[in-house]
């Protein structure tokens, strides 16, 4: 521990710190535009300039490791000079244009220019411009506003892992470039945040909102099961833009693309009021007509000939209220993996993420099982990218053959392959037993498939055999693509005594054994293989279910409701409404809650505090939040062969995945971007 | 003036042969076995003793600089990396070293990297210097078809490889660090300090950058002993050194002589005279084109070694004397060395990116007179604004001459600026 002189005031910083940290540690505030606490050191931008003592010039802070007995000035004026300095040489080829930027309110330069920077300019010669780059459809650049400090340059390289954006030529000219096409990275929004200037602007927000008209409300991430921590800002009830929040644990401070950007789906395809099918067409209609036609259908029927499935977008509130009704009625017949997943629910750790997702830092082989992370979590991909450059992290992969942007050792296909493994006859063997912390990652891909319970099983004697569990960690990994699962699991939404699962629900339904089925939120399933049955689609986006449906009743989509969401960590986390849900729109346990009164099986709680108590009566988990509580490591998964087949990702376009990116205009453009390879709008050599 | 018997270069001018058989009668090569018997630590500590500071501008003392080395080797490999990149506007004396004489670098860079322990040396040569590496190639294939240089160097029991890299012309890649990247394969940037190349150098090993000349007179140092070499020029500025004179001279030339010798005298002597004679004089520029410039009142007294030129507020650098007569517009001069470093910045850090072409335009209408008197000032506010506040030198290389203008001919630039207003008012009227 380092002892260093701050501005006249001792203090002790771990070593290993820059003296820019150890200035943030004492309080002291450094400008800086450069650096970046996530990426490498650049040392360019000279804004961190401190005197040191003994120092003939000054240092630049952010690139100095502490040192035992340094004395380090920040308040002189040769630091004021040097600041005012580079603030100026900054500004000069600046175009001041904050009027019209989009990063006006919200940039560095802007706030640091305020702070530390001359109140007039000396330069009279004419400035430089830069001509625009292609970046792709989400990505807007105005580069002439670029002050070179190459973070985008680090930050693609680093984290995203694609080396697509560079500096070129020197001096003056020197400018950020890309190679006149789209960034291909599922984290390439993060560029515009890590742009200190408005050199990088999002481009579906381009003009549309400044920052001081927004509110800002904290929530959690649904587009996958990752749970990523995001800020909405709102206008209005119009989501205007997500935000990524800083979770250390979870996305750092990093989001994806889809994320970000498919919140203008959130204004497309809106179901704002019931609808009933009437002589084959869905007509609006009111509240008590929905009810209406809900309850006579289920006046008389049997429990066994009703179902429900729950969508990948679920918050934990209305499945339950939804379950409790159901079994009130006395149907067992519920299922909360549209995809089929054969996922066992007797213990929390066979289906939750054991290591948790910072657990990957400390890991020293890894094996992915039907998995592509980059596509199904793209903040998980980047955790393992990131312990991959950290450590030379041994990576193995069986299923889909995909670029994950690091090494890895691609071993096969399908189950063959992971019993190649399992039983030592692979290469990738010994790494794994040699490893201290091994860890394996089974994806949907695997487990979706109807030898599912059998790759469960087989891959929990994995784990064993390789000693992936001990003690003080659980190697044992199951990566969800759907952001409900975990919550739904853990709150039992699946069959019951004697209940039918995903299956034998559509199975039946086929045959005319269930008579009617509650769509919350489900767009994934087979809708052909629905039958005859009578339809009900609980849900925000006019999507697969509700072209279906008999009977159509309008949710809240995830910005627009209180609601707890459980990801594939098991981390309960709470998302909150930015916006009212529009037209008649209600949130989704509401919804519920007066159905089950109008059907005679009214349930006991009138508003969200009492429901969340009878939650947390039920199922413990849902009591601490952003808390991971671990399982027991018990036997689970089925008895079974394996199939020949080998594992797919259940993921084909990162794009689009569900209802709200399905419907966002700018998720299409991506998709017509990276997946459909077409790059209308490049510039320079493009005809 | 230097006897020829003390000078180290024999065959700087190429009037012999600069093979290996002309090399080994001039003595290089001779025994160099011998040399490398004296052990890592003697040979550093004689290089010490001699007082040999660096040749290739910052005269930092060699032996010390080379001491820096790890002496026991963590695993990872050690280089010596040879600076022949000379861009420096002025400077040619590299040239001459490898073109003529260039078995002595060789030596050099056999004696120097055995004691710094490198296990291979780089040469990174200056791209247009094309003859110049043709000559160091050949010269590489008689050392080592010779034995003196790959496995078992010249009967030492030590092996030791030597490549050459051509550079592709760019002024910054003559920075130690840029130089390092640049050999990586990656854009000729200057890289944070620290951590130093003697910790984490060239591909993350320990690597020591030393200028041509520099390595080239070692081994002579170590045949001569240091007593000898610090026996030329003042305290603190020993040996012989080559002066590159250039500009309004009578004969240009490269010459060696010794330390300390007073400007006027080198100028007279070796280069035939300022054009016009000494009073022609109008200023120089003593140690190439980043140092700032001498006026005429001062370079009749002036000693040429580092102390004394820093004294004057001036540098030796690489010791190349741009001489110019009393027919230069001196505004305009300095106006084309501002272009030049604003060429050559390489864009990394903010205040020489931008600062060096803000320092030439402001030039450029100083050189007319078409700006303000205040600007002057501004100006000068704008060269200290850069220099010290980059990652590398060529910061302060850019704000030097400038400074160098305005402290000495600062008369002149008011002169202009009053003038061109009055003919602007002339002209209105």
């Amino acid at each position: 521990m380092p002892k260093l002189t701050i501005d006249d005031r001792e203090i002790e910083v771990p070593s290993g710190l820059t003296v820019l940290q150890a200035c943030e540690l004492a309080g002291v505030e450094i400008p800086r535009f450069c650096y970046h606490e996530r990426l490498s050191v650049a040392g360019n931008c000279r804004m961190c300039l401190v005197e040191m003592e003994r120092a003939p010039k000054p240092i630049a802070s952010c690139a100095m490791p502490v040192g035992e007995g340094m004395v380090i000035k920040t308040d002189t004026p040769t630091v004021h000079k040097a600041r005012k300095g580079v603030m100026e040489f900054l500004l000069i080829n600046h175009p001041l244009d904050c009027p019209i930027c989009d990063q006006g309110g919200e940039c560095d330069l802007q706030d640091q220019a305020m702070a530390f920077g001359f109140d007039r300019g000396r330069y009279a010669e004419n400035k430089r411009a830069v001509k625009e780059k292609f970046m792709g459809p989400l990505i807007k650049t105005i580069m002439t506003r670029c002050i070179q400090c190459t973070r985008c340059v680090r930050f693609s390289t680093e984290i995203a892992g694609v080396e697509e954006i560079g500096l070129v030529n020197r001096g003056e000219h020197a400018e950020i470039t890309t190679l006149e096409k789209a960034v291909d990275s599922e984290l390439s929004g993060n560029l515009v945040d890590v742009c200190p200037v408005g050199a990088l602007t999002s481009k579906p927000y381009a003009f549309t909102a400044r920052p001081w008209e927004l509110r800002k409300t904290n929530s959690v991430d649904v587009m996958d099961a990752v749970g990523s921590n995001i800020r909405v800002d709102t206008r209005g009830r119009e989501v205007m833009r997500v935000q990524p929040r800083l979770h250390e644990d979870i996305n750092e401070e990093w989001i994806s693309d889809k994320t970000r950007h498919a919140c203008d789906g959130l204004g497309r395809q809106r179901i704002d009021q019931p609808y009933v099918r009437r002589d084959g067409k869905l007509v609006p209609a009111s509240w008590e007509e929905a009810f209406g036609a809900i309850a006579s259908k289920m006046d008389g029927l049997a429990g066994e000939k009703m179902a429900a499935i729950a969508g990948d977008l679920c918050d934990a509130e209305s499945m339950f209220a939804l379950k409790q009704m159901m079994n009130g009625l006395g149907s067992e017949n519920l299922d909360c993996r549209q995809d089929g997943a054969k996922l066992d629910a007797s213990t929390r750790a066979a289906y939750i993420f054991n290591s948790s997702i910072a657990g990957i830092e400390a890991a020293d082989a890894v094996l992915l099982v039907g998995t592509n992370p980059r596509w199904e979590a793209p903040l998980i991909n980047a955790r393992l990218r990131k312990r991959f450059l950290a450590s030379g992290l041994k990576i193995g992969m069986i299923g889909p053959q995909v670029d994950l942007t690091y090494q890895v050792e691609y071993l096969g296909a399908g189950g063959e392959t992971l019993k190649d493994v399992a039983e030592g006859r692979s290469s990738f063997s010994d790494i794994l037993k040699n490893a201290e912390r091994p860890m394996i990652i089974v994806g949907m891909g695997a487990l979706a498939r109807t030898d599912g319970g059998a790759v469960l099983a087989l891959a929990r004697k994995l784990a064993d055999e390789f000693g992936m569990v001990s003690d003080d960690w659980n190697g044992f990994n199951v990566l969800h693509t759907a952001a409900s699962r975990v919550g739904g699991l853990d709150l039992g939404f699946l069959p019951g005594e004697g209940g039918r699962d995903l299956e034998s629900i559509l199975d039946g339904a086929g045959k005319g054994e269930i008579e009617l089925v509650y769509l919350l939120g489900a767009d994934e399933i087979g809708m052909n293989n629905l039958g005859k049955a009578f339809v009900v689609y609980q849900g925000h986006h006019g999507d697969a279910g509700a072209h279906r449906a008999d009977v159509v009743l309008p949710g809240a989509a995830y910005t627009e409701k209180n609601a707890t969401y459980v990801n594939t960590e098991g981390r309960v986390q709470l998302g909150r409404l930015a916006g009212f849900p529009p037209g008649d729109a209600r949130e989704d346990w509401t919804i519920i809650r007066a159905l089950s009164a109008q059907v005679g099986e009214g349930l006991p709680y009138d508003n969200l505090g009492q429901l969340r108590q009878k939650l947390i009566e039920a199922h413990a988990v849902f009591a601490a939040i952003d808390q991971v509580q671990p399982g027991s490591w018990t036997d689970f998964g089925a008895a079974g062969d394996l199939e020949a087949a080998p594992f797919a990702s259940p993921v084909a376009n990162f794009y689009m995945t569900d209802p709200i990116s399905r419907a966002s205009d700018t998720m299409a453009k991506c998709t017509e971007a990276f997946v459909l390879g077409k790059q209308e709008g490049a510039t320079g050599t493009d005809g | 003036m230097l006897s020829d018997k003390d000078r180290i270069f024999t065959n700087l001018y190429g009037q012999h042969d600069w093979g290996i058989d002309g090399a080994r009668e001039r003595g290089i090569w001779d025994d160099t076995k011998s040399l490398l018997a004296l052990g890592r630590e003697e040979i550093v500590e004689q290089i010490k003793g001699s007082g040999l500071r660096g040749r290739g501008g910052a005269g930092f003392p060699a032996g010390i600089k080379w001491s820096f080395m790890p002496k026991e080797s963590d695993g990872r490999p050690a280089y010596l990396v040879v600076n022949a990149d000379e861009s420096e506007p002025g400077s040619c004396k590299d040239r001459e070293i490898m073109r003529n004489d260039p078995h002595r670098l060789l030596e050099g860079c056999l004696v120097a990297g055995f004691a710094m322990g490198a296990q291979a040396c780089y040469i990174y040569i200056r791209g247009e210097y094309y003859l110049e590496s043709q000559r160091l190639e050949a010269a590489v294939e008689q050392a080592y078809a010779g034995g003196f240089l790959g496995k078992n160097a010249c009967g030492s029991g030590y092996d030791y490889d030597l490549y050459i890299h051509r550079g592709a012309g760019a002024y910054i890649c003559g920075e130690e660090t840029a130089l390092l990247e640049s050999l990586e394969g990656k854009k000729g940037q200057p890289r944070l300090k620290p951590p130093f190349p003697a910790a984490v150098g060239l591909y993350g090993c320990p690597t020591t950058v030393t200028n041509v000349e520099t390595i080239a007179v070692s081994p002579t140092i170590l045949r001569r002993g240091p007593d000898w070499f610090a026996g030329f020029g003042r305290q603190n500025n020993a040996g012989t050194k080559i002066y590159s004179i250039s500009g309004h001279v009578n004969k240009p030339c490269n010459v060696e002589e010794s330390m300390s010798i007073p400007l006027k005298e080198l100028i007279e002597k070796h280069a035939g005279g300022v054009r016009g004679g000494w009073d022609n004089l109008l200023a120089v520029i003593p140690g190439g084109s980043s140092v700032p410039m001498l006026p005429k009142s001062i370079c009749d007294t002036v000693l040429m070694d580092f102390d004394a030129l820093r004294e004057v507020k001036s540098g030796l650098g690489t010791a190349a004397v741009i001489v110019m007569d009393k027919s230069t517009d001196i505004v305009e001069a300095i106006a084309r060395l501002s272009h030049f470093y604003m060429h050559e910045s390489c864009g990394q850090c903010t205040p020489c990116r931008e600062g060096t072409g803000w320092m030439w335009r402001v030039m450029t209408r100083m050189v007319k007179g078409e700006a303000d008197v205040d600007e002057i000032d501004t100006l000068l506010d704008v060269t200290y604004q850069v220099e010290g506040h980059t990652i590398c030198a060529l910061g302060d290389a850019a704000a030097w001459p400038i400074q160098g203008l305005i402290r000495h001919f600062r008369p002149e630039m008011e002169r202009r600026i009053l003038e061109y207003k009055k003919s602007k008012q002339a002209a209105a009227e």
